[in-house]
């Protein structure tokens, strides 16, 4: 009853706020900043949902995200610009071959663990940027010219779809066998649960989703390189994560929004910002290396002030 | 024949490498922690050479024992300041951290002095060879020269020291240690300085041979000597020497046979390859884990 209830509430609150910020735009007063501002907290959300996933639920090191991201805007962008389909098809497209790539890499390097495994996804999205550096067909360094085709419709109902399709995953069987694993791998498997496959799945799904926050990203721009999806781009997806809560989908979400805004206003001061992001970030490790949430979701606050029991998104 | 050449050149290069690789290996044996601030110790290292060679007008020797002692008294910093509280944490956190620190150190220099790159000035004798009709640079030799001496130094340190023998008995078991008396705080200090002025001199020999130095430059040296200490097995010294200079050749050999511009993917193929098939490295144990 309760799921019933938070479901309800949670397409409740999408379908109103894509309301006003459509109804704003449609009536001109928000500007082409605060669109795009809109735009790019959604593909950022993405990006963090999809990888809490991975680190979060999963507790799959991976700090290679950005490879993922960058399969996703590459290949939607030569369905739309080379082979001229419409952008829908080309989004998908970006989708299903990012989740193949990450099946390519989630099937041999997850059978390491910890350490090895976030250095092994960090060499295959350096691998993966350099092969798109080297293909002269989708312009080597020098990148690829992108129509602009993202609109906050689009960046909106991908995001409704990510958030929906990753909190019904973690509340359903697969969900609780991936965060089994998180707990204690060697258990899990003891209990019977096929960990590999399990992680496998959480990894393709991720990667899924960052290739369709790809197509957008691409499409956001008028120029895709090689060079944006280096292992700063993945670094900047795991602060959120991280920032957020290990385990927290709420947690990453608010931490991608914040962390947005704030780099928005910090544009014209890369090194202020990155400076600002790396103290954050120590500092959270230092005193709260849980993360701002834990594991904790938004709900179990909330639950806390309306009096009823709070509950979080694993029933806890 | 210019395949002396290659191998000169690609040794040189690895020798860079594992100089790079060994204070990974060893802060690895002892806390178990992948230091991605390394890099930066490195980076840092180089730029204290070329502000000693180009302002206080020193000679190489000189100017390599500062940017040494510099480095090292930053990565004992670090370690103080960020990782020391972290000993008992989980590993993500670890990690998380030292991903902090290598940031903060990158940005921190270009909030300083800014991003534009420096022109190491050339302080060694720039003569050519010819050996067998291969050209090789004096430089790649003094290189080679340096890091063997150096290794030497630290192979000396560690197995005839008070400290290295403390070193060692930190690495096989902190606690067994700290019971039998030894300070395990100093030893991972000493650890993380001799480490640290191993990268900093690799970061003087980087500026003499590449010629060129940014605040940037950290970073896929620091990763690519990452994947040398894991090609040779993580934690143990001879191993990273070996994986840094299999990785110097494999990189000069791959340039040579006019693959140049996949040089950089070359190390994270090896990488992937040697963490599928042999995960220990090549001089490393397998070893079981325990529920």
């Amino acid at each position: 009853m309760k799921k019933i209830m938070g479901f309800s509430i949670f397409v409740l609150l999408s379908a109103v706020s894509y309301g006003i910020v459509q109804s704003l735009i449609s009536a001109g007063m928000l500007n082409q900043f605060y669109s795009n501002t809109l735009i790019f907290i959604a593909i950022n959300v993405i990006l963090a949902a999809s990888l809490h996933l991975v680190i979060g639920i999963t507790g799959q090191f991976s700090i290679g995200h950005a490879g993922f991201l960058a399969v996703g805007a590459y290949i939607s962008a030569i369905f739309t610009m080379k082979l001229h389909l419409p952008f829908v098809p080309a989004l998908a497209a970006g989708g299903i071959v990012a989740a193949l790539a990450g099946l390519l890499v989630g099937i041999p390097s997850l059978r390491l663990k910890g350490d090895y495994l976030a250095i092994a996804t960090l060499g295959f999205a350096e691998i993966i940027r350099v092969v798109f550096l080297n293909i002269d067909y989708v312009g080597g360094a020098a990148g690829m010219q992108v129509s602009h085709f993202t609109s906050w419709s689009y960046a909106f109902v991908s995001l409704f779809v990510t958030l929906l399709v990753i909190m019904n995953f973690t509340n359903s069987t697969h969900g609780r066998a991936c965060i089994a694993i998180r707990e204690n791998e060697i258990a899990a498997d003891a209990m019977g649960i096929n960990t590999t496959y399990y992680k496998v799945v959480a990894f393709a799904i991720g990667s899924f989703f960052a290739g369709i926050a790809g197509g957008l990203y691409a499409h956001n721009f008028y120029i895709i390189q090689p060079s944006n999806f280096g292992f700063l781009k993945s670094f900047d997806i795991l602060i959120f994560v991280v920032l957020g809560g290990l385990g927290s989908l709420s947690g990453a979400v608010f931490a991608a929004i914040l962390m947005t805004i704030v780099s928005t206003f910090l544009q014209g001061y890369p090194e202020t910002r990155m400076i600002i992001y790396s103290v954050v970030l120590v500092i959270v490790m230092l005193y709260r290396p849980q993360g701002l949430m834990g594991t904790k979701e938004i709900t179990a606050y909330l639950g806390k002030w309306t009096g009823a029991k709070g509950e979080d998104a694993y029933g806890k | 024949m210019d395949w002396i050449q290659q191998i000169v050149n690609g040794i040189s290069l690895g020798s860079i490498y594992a100089l790079i690789a060994l204070g990974y290996t060893m802060v690895y044996g002892i806390i178990k922690l992948i230091n991605f601030a390394h890099g930066d110790v490195f980076m840092v290292g180089a730029f204290v050479g070329f502000y000693a060679i180009e302002s206080w007008k020193l000679s190489f020797i000189p100017a390599l024992l500062v940017a040494m002692g510099i480095s090292a008294v930053l990565g004992v910093v670090i370690e103080r300041v960020a990782y020391k509280r972290l000993r008992n944490a989980t590993r993500i956190a670890a990690l998380i951290t030292a991903i902090g620190v290598s940031l903060f150190i990158e940005y921190g220099t270009i909030y300083i002095r800014g991003a534009q790159p420096e022109a190491f000035p050339s302080v060694l004798p720039d003569q050519i060879f010819k050996v067998f009709g291969a050209s090789i640079s004096s430089q790649s030799i003094f290189i080679l020269l340096i890091s063997i001496i150096l290794m030497l130094i630290l192979q000396f340190i560690v197995h005839r020291t008070k400290i290295g023998k403390a070193m060692r008995a930190v690495s096989y078991d902190a606690e067994a240690a700290r019971l039998m008396g030894i300070n395990v705080d100093r030893t991972i200090s000493a650890t993380f300085a001799i480490g640290s002025a191993l990268a900093g001199a690799a970061g003087v020999a980087f500026g003499v041979y590449y010629t060129k130095i940014e605040p940037l430059m950290g970073v896929i040296p620091g990763l690519k000597a990452f994947v040398a200490a894991v090609l040779g097995g993580i934690g143990i010294i001879p191993g990273a020497m070996i994986g840094g200079l299999v990785l110097g050749i494999v990189e000069t050999m791959v340039s040579a046979f006019g693959y140049s511009p996949w040089r950089d993917a070359a190390a994270f193929v090896i990488l992937i390859l040697i963490l599928i098939f042999r995960p220990s490295g090549i001089l490393g144990k397998n070893t079981r884990e325990k529920v």
